[in-house]
Parts: structure tokens; C-alpha cells; sequence
């Protein structure tokens, strides 16, 4: 790898990437469906998904934009679901912390779920990689993903409206959340989270302001960190 | 329902700069320090934990909160899941999902 030009090193990450496409563009079309079905008009669905570009973020701000939640609760709680936003941050920095800001700040534009898990994988594959490579790599990944995304988020949100809007939809954000949450029950320690906290949210049902999310998901966190912890069970 | 009524554009800018500061959070402030490991260990499952906290009470109850909502969409929800969680795919999820759902609006006429 030493010999790696930037040029192949671009595609490479490029290549890696397209298949990502498939979980991406229906995700993005879901997206603009809904957000339109909600009743936000299109420069706000696209305002969405290029300002935040955070699929399940974006969901729970939805549903809970249409469920009429105080504001502070709606950002609190999409804001929570991109909590892991900040551990990629965490795992990234070693690799491309030396890079200069307005790049590290791209860098950060452009980190979804995606281009972490690729970039993550290459760089502790290939660790003799160097900075402007790794860059490299990583903006090689992106490159299908985020037009895909602009892109079939519109696509949707022109779908939507051509959609009548007493189309009954109510399940159909709670569905696209569960097609979310079945992949990521990868451990013992994901599924007791997830029970942990439904079983919360059901009995906190009293809790105002839908605060009751909020803290069952805590609690769906502490007992998933807990379980990790005395099954030794890292994901 | 109708989510235009809230302050939407204040919504996607708080969204936008707060998802932001979480990404640039170690890259851009903090450099290569590495978050403690109990930390770490809590955020892996944030998502597990507040998704399925969202989406229980739409799934389990019916509109007024108090009765269980209509098997067909129960277990519209739940071969969703296990689709999702045995094929580890979203997108055959998503798909066993909105069939689902396409069936139960016809079947309702």
C-alpha cells in the first residue's frame, strides 16, 4: 500500500462505498415521503436533510414535531439519538486529528454512519496510511453517499406530495424506526437495552412533556452498558 | 396530524448546529483524547435504547392511549422487527414493513 496514489486510494473508498447506496436511498426516500406527508413543505424537507443529514434524527424530530412535544424535548430527543455521533468524533480523532480545521470540520459535516464504519475499518486495516491518504479514503466513501441522500430525500418529498395526505400514515414512521432497530440488536447487551427501555417508556407513560423518552432511554443505556459489562460482550 | 405547526426552521438550525458539534466534538476540540471507557461503553447504546422507547407506544397502543392497538398492525410492527433483527438488513425490513402496511389500508378499504 505504500506505493497508493491518491487517485486510487479516492476510488477505492468510492467503490467501498456504493453498495451503501441500497440502505441509504430508500432510507432518504422514506424520509421525504413522510416529512412531506407530515406537512413540511419542501425547502424544509430539504433544509432537513442537509442541514442535519441524520436519517433516525430527523425521524424522531418528525414524529415528534407531529405529536405536538415541546420543542426543548423534540431537539433533547433527536439530539440523543445522534449521541453517537460524538463516539465516532472519538474514535476518528486519533486518525485524522493532525489534519487542519476547516478539513476537520468537513470531516465532521460529512460523518454518518457510513462513512464511520468504512473510514474506522480501513484505518485500523492499514494503519501505515498517511493523513492526506486516510482524508483521502474518507472523502472517496462520502462521495456516493451524500448526493444519494440530497438527492432521493427530494425525490421523496416530491413523491409525498403527490400523495393525498389522509393516506394514513401513522404507522409508517413507527415501521421505518423498526426496520432501524432490528439490525442494530446486534448483542445480548443491544436487545436488554432496547427491552429495558420499552419496558420504561409503557410504565413512565405518566411522565410529562414526553420527558418518559428521555428517561427510559437512559435507562435502556445504563442496563445495556451494564450487561456489557458482566457478559464481557463488546459488540 | 401535522407537524408544520412547530417552530420548524428553529428545529432543523438547533438540529443542525447541535448533530454538528457532536461530530466535531473530538476531531475538532478535543484532538486525539479518548473519552473514558464507561462513556463510550453508554453511548453504543443510545440508539438501541431511545428508538424503541419512540416507537413502543405508537406501536403498542391505539390512538387514544388507552386500549391495545389493532393486531394487524402489531404484527405488521412485529415481523418488521424480525425480519430486521434476523437478516440484519433494514431495507427487507422496510420492505416486509410497507407491504404490511399497504395490506392492512387496503383490507380497511
Amino acid at each position: 500500500m505504500a506505493v497508493a496514489s491518491t487517485k486510487s486510494v479516492y476510488w477505492r473508498g468510492f467503490r467501498d462505498s456504493v453498495p451503501f447506496i441500497i440502505v441509504v436511498l430508500p432510507f432518504a426516500l422514506v424520509f421525504g415521503v413522510l416529512a412531506t406527508e407530515a406537512g413540511l413543505n419542501l425547502s424544509q424537507v430539504m433544509g432537513f436533510s442537509v442541514v442535519v443529514i441524520a436519517g433516525a434524527a430527523q425521524l424522531t424530530a418528525l414524529q415528534l414535531m407531529s405529536e405536538n412535544a415541546p420543542t426543548i424535548v423534540i431537539l433533547a430527543s433527536a439530539l440523543a439519538v445522534n449521541l453517537r455521533m460524538a463516539m465516532y468524533s472519538a474514535s476518528l480523532a486519533p486518525h485524522l486529528g493532525p489534519a487542519s480545521l476547516w478539513k476537520r470540520a468537513f470531516v465532521s459535516y460529512l460523518l454518518v454512519d457510513q462513512s464511520f464504519a468504512l473510514a474506522s475499518l480501513k484505518y485500523e486495516a492499514e494503519p501505515e496510511m498517511t493523513l492526506s491518504l486516510k482524508l483521502t479514503y474518507f472523502f472517496g466513501v462520502i462521495s456516493p453517499i451524500v448526493p444519494v441522500w440530497y438527492g432521493f430525500t427530494y425525490v421523496g418529498a416530491v413523491l409525498g406530495s403527490a400523495i393525498p395526505s389522509d393516506f394514513g400514515i401513522e404507522l409508517a414512521v413507527p415501521i421505518a424506526f423498526i426496520a432501524l432497530i432490528g439490525p442494530a440488536l446486534r448483542t445480548v447487551a443491544h436487545v436488554i437495552a432496547a427491552l429495558v427501555s420499552v419496558v420504561a417508556v409503557l410504565l413512565l407513560a405518566w411522565v410529562p412533556y414526553n420527558l418518559d423518552l428521555i428517561i427510559a432511554g437512559l435507562f435502556g443505556m445504563m442496563a445495556g452498558a451494564r450487561v456489557e459489562l458482566l457478559l464481557d460482550d463488546k459488540p | 396530524m401535522s407537524a408544520a405547526d412547530a417552530p420548524v426552521w428553529v428545529i432543523i438550525v438547533i438540529l443542525g448546529v447541535g448533530t454538528f458539534t457532536l461530530r466535531f466534538s473530538f476531531l475538532g476540540l478535543l484532538g486525539d483524547r479518548v473519552l473514558p471507557d464507561w462513556v463510550l461503553r453508554h453511548l453504543r447504546y443510545t440508539v438501541v435504547a431511545i428508538l424503541p422507547a419512540l416507537v413502543a407506544p405508537l406501536v403498542i397502543w391505539s390512538r387514544d392511549g388507552k386500549t391495545l392497538n389493532e393486531p394487524g398492525s402489531l404484527i405488521v410492527a412485529i415481523a418488521t422487527l424480525a425480519v430486521g433483527y434476523w437478516t440484519k438488513s433494514t431495507n427487507l425490513a422496510i420492505a416486509v414493513g410497507g407491504f404490511g402496511l399497504a395490506f392492512l389500508l387496503i383490507m380497511q378499504g
